[in-house]
Order: C-alpha cells, then sequence, then structure tokens
C-alpha cells in the first residue's frame, strides 16, 4: 500500500464533500479495493469510508419494492432479505466466504461491476433502481460495461431498490480457483414478463439475454429455451474456459434456474 | 502385522498431537513470529519479463529514499558463489549434466519472470518497496522459451548463453536394457500407448517462506532463522558453497514451520541474500514472502510432458515398458532438481508389477519458467500416473477387467528385484487390492451408478495401485547416482538426571508430529510414560548434524536412529542398574521403566538409574563414564517399499463438465505404524493434494513466459468442499525387513496414488455416456471434461 489518509463521515453530505478532494476514493466493504492497494494498484490520497454511514445500512420494504443501504454488507442482506426476496437473500449467501459476506457491501459490488460478480445479475433481472447521492438510475442504463457503471467520480451509490418477482432463481456455476461466478444466470419472473441477467460470461459484463426473456415470457418452461444459443465470440476466454463453454453455460444455468422456479 | 487391539500409549496408539495445543491456540513460533532487535527489511525487486538481457539498474535515485540503508544488486554478488546443486545426473553417453551458474541476484540476464533483480534494504518494508520502484532496470526482451518440445529445438533461443543447448541432459535407464526392450515391443501380441502430461503444481504451503538473516560481529558468527525442513542442509549448503563460511561460525534455526511438502527443502536465494547482508548492513535483515511472490520464487513441482508404451503378450503378462518423458528444470538447477525426474522416478517404473524389461528415457529442459524440484512424492507420482493411466488404458482396449490385469501381473514374491535397479524387501499387493475392494464397496458400484443416472448424472469407479521408494536414503548408494550429500538421520538422546529424555533430531517437523509419535518410540522402548520424552529439532546448533525431512524418511530413517540411540542408553543403563542390583549384567530386564534381576524380585526403577548416572556416588566409575547420553548416525540398507491400491468414485454432470468425488477410498501397506490416528491424517492431506492435482490446480504459464495463475483467482486449490469423506485403511501391514522399527513412510502416498485413479473413474464415467476419448490431462476441470464430451 502506498500512504494514504482516511476519513471516516457519519452522513452522505459529509461523505461527498470528502470525496471532492483531489485523487479521493470512497471505501465501502474493501473487498476488492483493499486487495488492489496492497498490490499498489491504486494509489488513493483519501479513503472515505463509508461504513460508519447509517443512513447506508439497512434492509427493508418501501412502497412495495425492497429497499437496500448501499453499505448493508452481504451477510445482512442473506439475514434480512430472506423473508421478502428469498433469491436474492440466497444468491448474498453464496458470495465468497464468511469474511468477504461480513466486510462486502451491496453498494461496493454495484458501484464496482465486476463482471463476474453476482449482485449486477441480481439488479439487472429484477429491473431494480440504484439510488445514489444526488439521482436514480435504472439498472437497464446504469451497468454500461466491465468495471463501468453509469456513476460519476465522487458520486456514491446510497441504496438499490428491488422490486419483487413472482418468483425468482439465481444459479451459479463457479470458477473454481477465484470461486466467483464462471458463468451465473438469474431469471426474474414478474406478472408481466420474465428477466433473464448472466453474468460472469461477457466481456462487456453483465447482460439481459433478451431471447431467452422472450420465450420465456410467452411460456415460462425450460423447454421454452430448447434451441436458443448465445454467440461465443464475445465471450471471456480464459484458463477455465473458453468463450464458446461459456456461451454453453449460459443456457444451462438459464434452464437450471427456470427449474428451480417451475 | 497389526496389534489385535490399539494400545493407550506407545507405539500403536493414536497419541494426541502434543504440538497441537500450540498451533491450534496461535501460540506456535514461526520464523515470522521471530523479531530481532535493530532489525531491518528487505524487498526483492523482481523481473517482470520472462527472458531479456539485464543492460543496467540503475539505483542512484532509490539509494536516496527515506530509510533507505543499502541497495544490492548482481554485481555485489559477482565474487560470490551462485546457488548449488546438491545432485548431479550422468547422461546416457557418461557425460555429466550442464549446469548453469545460479545467480543470488540476477547478473547479466533475467531467466523467469520473479526472479529477483535487486534488494533494497531499508527500515521498514514499506520504505524498502517505495524505494525498489525508484530503480530504473533496463531490460532488453529476449524471445521466452516455455514448451520443453520447442526448447529443444536447434533454433530455440538459449536460457543459458554458455551452454549447448536447453537440454540440461538426456538420461536413458537402463541404457543396457534399451534394445532387449525394443526387441520384446516388436514381440508384442498388444502395445498400449498413451501420452499425457503431469501438470506443473505450485506447493503452497499455509505458511509462506521467510528468512531473517543476524551476523554478531563480535563474535563474528552468523545466524538464518528459515522456513526448512532441512537446516542442516542449508547450512552446509549455503556456508560452503555461496558464501563461504564455515559451519562452526553458522548457526540456521527452522522453528515452527507451517507446511513444506517439498518446496522448502531447497536452499533459496533469499536464505543466502539475509545471511550476506547481514553483516554487510551490519543489522538483522529479514524478508518475509508474499503470497504473490510465493507463486513466481517457490520451486515448482512436476510438470513432466510423457510418452509411454506397455507391451503385453498374448496372455496379457506385461513383456515391456518403454517410456520417452520431457522434465522442465525451469529456469534454474533447483537444489535436488535433478534427481526428482531420474533417480525418484525412473527406478519406480516398474510399480507394483514384474515387467521384466523397462526402459526410460528422460530429457531434462530449461525454459524461462520458475525451477521444478520436488513437490510431495517428487519423481514418484509422475512414475505412478503413467504406468497407472497407461494399465487402466490397456485393460480398456483388452477389454478385460482393470483390477484383474493388475493383479495377474502384481509382483507376488519377495524380495523382489526389479528391472530398474530397486530390491522391493517385501510387499503384498493383492492383500491391498482386496482391502480395497471391500472397503469401496466396488460390488455396489452399479447401483450407485444407477441411482447418479437417474439424476442425469454419470459415475465412475477406477482404481491405481502405487508403490513408493521412501526411507531416503542408503548413502553410498545415492553417492554412485550422483547425489553430492549422504542420506543418514542423527540422533542424540540425552537423558536427564530425574529419568525424563530430550531427543534431538536432525529430522524437522512441519506439520508431521514428530513431537508425539517419535517420543511414543522412546518411551515405548523403555517403557516410560510418553510426556517424559522431549523431541527437539529444527536448530543446528542444538541437534546433531542431520538430513531433515522429505521422502517420507523420518520415522524410517531419523527414527532408525533414534531407536539405535536409545539402544546404547538402555545398554549403559543395564550396567548401571546390574551394579546397583549386584547382579550380573546379562541378568537384567528392563520393562515397564524399571529393571529388574531375572527370576528375582529384586529391581530398580528407571529414574533411580538416571539419578546415579548424574549423582555417582554408589557408580562403577571404573568401568563406565557418568552421564547418560548417547548419539547414533543411521544409514539405511535399502529404501522402503510403502504400496498400497486406491479407489475413486466421481459423479460427472455431463452439461458442464463439472467432476465431484464422491468416494474415495485408500487401502495402504505402511509396515509397522506408530501412530494410526497420525497416519491417517497424513494420508488425509496426501489425498488432498493428489485429488487437487487431478482435479484443481494448474500452474499456467503463456507463450511469453508470463505466469497466468498467479494468484489464488486463478491458480484454484483443494477445498473441504472438494473432497469426500475418506474411507482409509492401513491394516495391510508387512513390516519393513531392514529397519529397526520396520516402518516404510506415509508422508506421501496420498499424493502419489490418487491422481490416476481420480483420471481413471472420470474416464470411466464418460465412457457410461457413450464417450470412450482414451485419455484426458489433468487438471479434470469442467471446461476440459465438456470440451471432451462435445468435442
Amino acid at each position: 500500500m502506498y500512504e494514504f489518509e482516511i476519513e471516516r463521515p457519519s452522513s452522505v453530505a459529509d461523505a461527498v464533500k470528502a470525496l471532492g478532494q483531489e485523487d479521493a476514493q470512497p471505501l465501502s466493504g474493501g473487498q476488492t479495493l483493499i486487495p488492489t492497494l496492497k498490490a499498489r494498484l491504486a494509489m488513493p490520497s483519501v479513503l472515505v469510508s463509508l461504513t460508519g454511514i447509517k443512513e447506508l445500512q439497512g434492509v427493508e420494504m418501501r412502497d412495495g419494492a425492497l429497499w437496500i443501504g448501499g453499505g448493508t454488507t452481504h451477510a445482512a442482506v442473506m439475514r434480512d432479505a430472506a423473508e421478502s426476496y428469498p433469491a436474492l437473500a440466497k444468491l448474498a449467501a453464496r458470495i465468497g466466504d464468511p469474511a468477504v459476506r461480513n466486510r462486502g457491501t451491496i453498494g461496493g459490488s454495484l458501484a464496482n461491476n465486476d463482471p463476474s460478480a453476482c449482485y449486477p445479475a441480481a439488479a439487472l433481472a429484477s429491473g431494480a433502481t440504484i439510488e445514489t447521492d444526488r439521482r436514480e438510475i435504472a439498472a437497464d442504463d446504469y451497468f454500461q460495461g466491465i468495471f463501468t457503471t453509469a456513476i460519476e467520480e465522487g458520486e456514491i451509490v446510497t441504496g438499490v431498490r428491488f422490486p419483487i418477482p413472482q418468483a425468482a432463481h439465481y444459479e451459479k456455476f463457479i470458477q473454481p480457483a477465484s470461486r466467483f461466478p464462471l458463468v451465473a444466470a438469474y431469471v426474474a419472473q414478474f406478472s408481466d414478463g420474465v428477466r433473464v441477467a448472466i453474468t460472469g460470461a461477457s466481456n462487456e459484463g453483465v447482460f439481459r439475454w433478451t431471447e431467452a426473456e422472450a420465450a420465456l415470457s410467452e411460456r415460462f418452461d425450460a423447454d421454452a429455451l430448447e434451441g436458443l444459443t448465445l454467440d461465443g465470440g464475445n465471450m471471456i476466454g480464459d484458463l477455465h474456459g473458453s468463450g464458446a463453454y461459456r456461451a454453453h453455460l449460459c443456457g444451462v444455468m438459464t434452464r437450471r434456474a427456470v427449474q428451480a422456479i417451475a | 502385522m497389526p496389534k489385535d487391539f490399539e494400545p493407550s500409549s506407545g507405539i500403536g496408539a493414536s497419541s494426541k498431537r502434543r504440538e497441537d495445543i500450540r498451533f491450534l491456540t496461535g501460540s506456535g513460533r514461526y520464523t515470522d513470529d521471530i523479531n530481532l532487535r535493530r532489525q531491518t527489511h528487505v524487498f526483492f525487486l523482481r523481473s517482470d519479463v520472462a527472458h531479456g538481457r539485464l543492460t543496467g539498474v540503475d539505483t542512484s535515485a532509490a539509494e536516496d529514499m527515506p530509510g533507505v540503508l543499502k541497495i544490492f544488486t548482481g554485481a555485489d554478488f559477482a565474487e560470490i558463489g551462485g546457488m548449488p546443486c546438491g545432485w548431479q545426473i550422468t547422461d546416457k553417453h557418461g557425460q555429466p549434466m550442464q549446469e548453469p551458474k545460479h545467480p543470488v541476484l540476477a547478473h547479466e540476464k533475467v531467466r523467469h519472470v520473479g526472479e529477483p533483480i535487486a534488494a533494497v534494504v531499508a527500515e521498514t518494508l514499506a520504505q524498502a518497496r517505495d524505494a525498489a520502484e525508484a530503480i530504473v532496470v533496463d531490460i532488453d526482451e529476449l524471445p521466452a522459451v516455455v514448451n520443453m518440445k520447442e526448447a529443444v529445438k536447434d533454433d530455440a533461443p538459449k536460457v543459458h548463453d554458455d551452454l549447448t543447448s536447453n537440454l540440461c541432459y538426456d538420461w536413458g535407464f537402463v541404457e543396457e536394457n534399451k534394445d532387449a526392450v525394443n526387441k520384446a515391443f516388436e514381440d508384442a501380441a498388444h502395445v498400449t500407448t498413451l501420452e499425457l502430461v503431469n501438470n506443473r503444481l505450485v506447493a503452497n504451503p499455509m505458511e509462506p517462506r521467510v528468512a531473517i538473516g543476524d551476523y554478531d560481529r563480535s563474535a563474528g558468527d552468523y545466524t538464518l532463522y528459515t522456513t526448512s525442513q532441512n537446516p542442516h542442509v542449508i547450512r552446509l549448503l549455503m556456508g560452503a558453497f555461496v558464501l563461504g563460511i564455515p559451519e562452526h561460525k553458522l548457526r540456521v534455526v527452522a522453528p515452527d514451520v507451517g507446511g513444506g511438502f517439498g518446496t522448502k527443502i531447497f536452499h533459496y536465494q533469499e536464505e543466502a541474500f539475509c545471511t550476506f547482508a547481514a553483516k554487510a548492513v551490519g543489522r538483522p535483515v529479514r524478508w518475509t514472502s508474499s503470497r504473490s511472490e510465493a507463486f513466481m520464487s517457490d520451486a515448482h513441482g512436476r510438470d513432466h510432458v510423457t510418452k509411454i508404451e506397455l507391451a503385453l503378450d498374448a496372455e496379457n503378462n506385461f513383456t515391456a515398458l518403454r517410456t520417452d518423458t520431457y522434465a522442465n528444470m525451469g529456469a534454474y538447477l533447483s537444489t535436488f532438481a535433478p534427481s526428482v525426474p531420474t533417480w525418484l522416478h525412473g527406478t519406480l517404473m516398474a510399480g507394483n508389477y514384474k515387467t521384466p524389461l523397462i526402459y526410460v528415457n528422460v530429457k531434462a529442459v530449461f525454459t524461462n519458467t520458475v525451477p521444478v524440484d520436488a513437490y510431495r512424492g517428487a519423481g514418484r507420482p509422475e512414475a505412478t500416473y503413467q504406468l497407472e493411466r497407461l494399465i487402466d488404458k490397456a485393460a480398456h482396449e483388452l477389454k478385460v477387467d482393470p483390477i484383474k490385469l493388475r493383479r495377474q501381473n502384481f509382483v507376488t514374491e519377495f524380495p523382489y528385484a526389479t528391472p530398474v535397479a530397486v530390491e522391493y524387501d517385501t510387499g503384498d499387493y493383492n492383500a491391498t487390492m482386496d482391502k480395497l475392494e471391500e472397503i469401496a464397496d466396488h460390488a455396489g458400484f452399479e447401483a450407485r451408478r444407477r441411482e447418479s443416472e437417474a439424476k442425469g448424472k454419470l459415475r465412475g469407479f477406477g482404481v491405481n495401485c502405487y508403490i513408493e521408494a521412501c526411507g531416503i536414503a542408503p548413502s553410498n548408494l545415492v553417492g554412485q547416482l550422483g547425489a553430492r550429500a549422504g542420506l543418514y538421520e542423527s540422533a542424540t538422546v540425552r537423558v536427564n538426571a530425574t529419568g525424563g529424555l530430550v531427543v534431538m533430531t536432525g529430522s524437522h517437523s512441519h506439520g508431521q508430529g514428530h513431537e508425539t509419535s517419535f517420543a511414543q518410540v522412546v518411551a515405548d522402548m523403555i517403557g516410560i510414560d510418553e510426556n517424559m520424552v522431549e523431541i527437539v529439532h529444527g536448530d543446528t546448533a542444538r541437534t546433531p548434524m542431520g538430513m531433515g525431512t522429505y521422502g517420507s524418511r523420518s520415522l524410517a530413517v531419523g527414527g532408525s536412529a533414534m531407536v539405535r540411540a536409545t539402544e546404547k542408553i538402555i545398554a549403559k543403563a543395564k550396567k548401571i542398574a546390574s551394579h546397583l542390583l549386584e547382579a550380573s549384567e546379562g541378568d537384567i530386564e528392563l520393562k515397564d521403566g524399571a529393571f529388574s534381576v531375572a527370576g528375582t524380585d529384586k529391581s530398580v526403577a528407571w529414574g533411580d538409574v538416571t539419578l546415579a548416572a548424574y549423582v555417582p556416588h554408589n557408580y562403577p566409575l571404573e568401568e563406565i563414564e557418568p552421564g547418560l547420553e548417547e548419539t547414533a548416525f543411521y544409514d539405511p540398507s535399502n529404501f522402503t517399499y510403502p504400496a498400497g491400491a486406491y479407489a475413486c468414485e466421481v459423479e460427472l454432470d455431463p452439461e458442464t463438465g463439472h467432476v465431484t468425488v464422491e468416494r474415495f477410498t485408500a487401502a495402504d501397506d505402511f509396515g509397522n505404524v506408530v501412530n494410526p490416528m497420525i497416519v491417517t491424517g497424513q494420508v488425509h492431506g496426501g489425498l488432498a493434494q493428489g485429488i487437487g492435482q487431478a482435479l484443481l490446480e494448474n500452474c499456467a504459464y503463456d507463450e511469453d513466459g508470463q505466469l497466468l495463475s498467479a494468484s489464488y483467482m486463478d491458480y484454484a486449490m483443494p477445498r473441504a468442499s472438494d473432497l469426500p469423506f475418506y474411507d482409509v485403511d492401513h491394516s495391510c501391514q508387512t513390516p519393513c525387513t531392514h529397519n529397526p522399527l520396520g516402518v516404510k513412510g506415509c508422508g506421501e502416498a496420498g499424493a502419489i496414488g490418487s491422481p490416476p485413479a481420480v483420471v481413471n473413474a472420470v474416464l470411466d464415467a464418460m465412457r457410461s455416456g457413450g464417450k470412450d476419448i482414451g485419455h484426458i490431462d489433468m487438471p479434470v476441470s469442467p471446461a476440459r471434461v465438456w470440451e471432451a464430451m462435445h468435442g
């Protein structure tokens, strides 16, 4: 690590102010940022810790949707969303290990938008709304490619509003080393249609599989996916699998998610 | 033979590991826990290119940075001996291997990613690291060689300019048998051929390597604290060959060590550097490897590419075996690297079978990768994997049962001289196979397969046998084979006045539980409580010259030295007892911690005898010296040959290619067993590493020599959830015939014996799904399985 200052504001307003300093960077659970700092791959002058801000904490129903504060840990989501949105709680329960779940936050995950993270798939498939200190952004507009989102420098994810689907399931196939998703599919069934989001697979990050959505909205049955394929050409290829393999797994994971619901 | 019941103490008891109290409560004392007054920190600037000419290392800006004490480069070590290699192989033409210079810090060239170029010593680690970033390194990049078969081509870039090629040696074994082997292949009724890769691994001990150098200017004494499996070997190699420090001025301490697995046998540059720099800087110098550094500086394991062929006659008897292996040495020769693909591999190619003719060819090759050396099993897993995969393939080609084919060809009469230079003293391979079939419930497999198929999964059953040569090793033999060291072991038994014992062993425990099992042996011999015996290891100032722990040698060789020293103690104590009891020495018996006169009720307790030895008021001073302390060195007359049979049952998801190990059964013959619980634990750990190699672990480089699996994000370690509950049995016991305990060694068996069973099981599962692909390389990752199923 290089040397840095750390600030611990107690309100979002103070955090935003602190982030106005040159080379300031927000620090939430630190599950990505701290290893990055240890490897000396980032050199912020000031880290603004968001973990002491009460208004970023919480899991509660607001106007028929599930609101989760940006600073809420995976462990808290696992516990507190279990009744209101079980599919999301189960997703949170399978992120990393207990140490990661007790530190990592939903806001941090969404702001980072790792192409193999779990939460982006849930947010996109649920049609969630990302709340920041200055605006609200629909998930469809929020994710803009790997490690890229609509949020601007110094903007903080303060919360996420999840419409609750009639049924949903997240099916994850893990990469054997990191245990991030090699490919995972989040299927959410709403009264007006089905949304399917895929993480881990694409060079462009989390995406909606619109052909699968159309087929499943027509008929919510795994067989409806028969014959649907994704092109492996723009999928991630690495030590753990080719683009073609990932494209194949998109189909398998989506089908299994549907079977788990149906 | 196994004892009918498990005793509560002494040999055969599952005594709880006394060292676990400190290991499990965070009170172990590891090298990194040692902090010396005025210590300084070193950061190594390492090459980020695989191959290049080092044209400049400018440290001027870095030297002025805060906290910097001194910066070293390759030039500072130009006059100092390089890193030595402990084993010289003679090639098939009778010529010595090509042996490159191995500098402490890179000089003129860099040859692998991770090679240290400069070392910054500073007040704090952060300051050292800051200054390292200010060093300007100029490297003219050269094309890297990574693939071994490319590396031996005439036009390949040379890793070492002063060698004639990248070929370290071309070894033929046994060269005189070659023509007869080839003739047997011409006459064969059937020949099975297999090409396979034994994947490169990173050992990944939980504790990374650490070195702390200290120099006492007033006495001229050096001390190195290091994470080593063999402190005396480090003292000898570093003192004599690298730094020119006589052994009496150099102490090497290896305290609690958190796992070795072979990779902590070797002498590393960082150890020599910290020792050297401690004098140059005038303060202690310490280094703790980061996990990232460990991936690119700890010696790697395995990395063989092999073509192997088996000749059979019309009755399916094995008539000849022929192998052609490329073994990766990496960029330099690590301490014992040349011995691994040769004497630790070629001599095991007979396996458990009476194949009369064998020829092994091994080409050891330099590449722009991290040096490769021994890793749990060292050469023997490579031999076992080839042979046991090949036999399975032969069985399927011939449509015979793989177990039946193995049994038909088992060695059944002992001693058995193999055609590859070793003599198995004892064994019973049918007994372990019988035991395996029983506890693996082979008969119930078809029912379990149907259950899996009902869930849409494929199920496979795979077996293999293994044999290993442990108890390393007879010194005169290994000397003839090129070892530059003896491989005896030592023990000093010091009896205190009040009867307690301290045993100072040259073996080193880094997780094996010696402090418990060694104490059991000595206590059992005397008939006293185990807690009266303390085991000391890991410090050249406290223990006699010993060769350390590797090759499953500690109990067989180190334990034998301890037995010999204890026998001397008992012999002397009997003399003292005969004096105290006023009886003839020949009539004195030692039982349950007391000396008695045969046929009488006269006796004297152990503690009274030991007290007399140190308070010799009533003592035969004219005949024997006071005191009770003896040392023994034990040099084994042969290797030991643990052997067994393993079975793996996997479930395979044909849609994703994911393989899970549902059952794993190990039936081992380790000879006599001192502590069954510790032996079971050793097998468990070995199986985790073997299954890890088979399914998960893969150290991969790209074609430019960049390490792709350089962290746990990409290097998959086995975790508890990847492993089943094992069924482990070691009740089949044919005691070793040539060491006093009748023990064979158990540390490496699990890692040696498990990979072929896993791969055989995966292929069996795939066959049951209609896909007979003949072979799949490790690690059998989901992607590889899926591609094989759908390719």
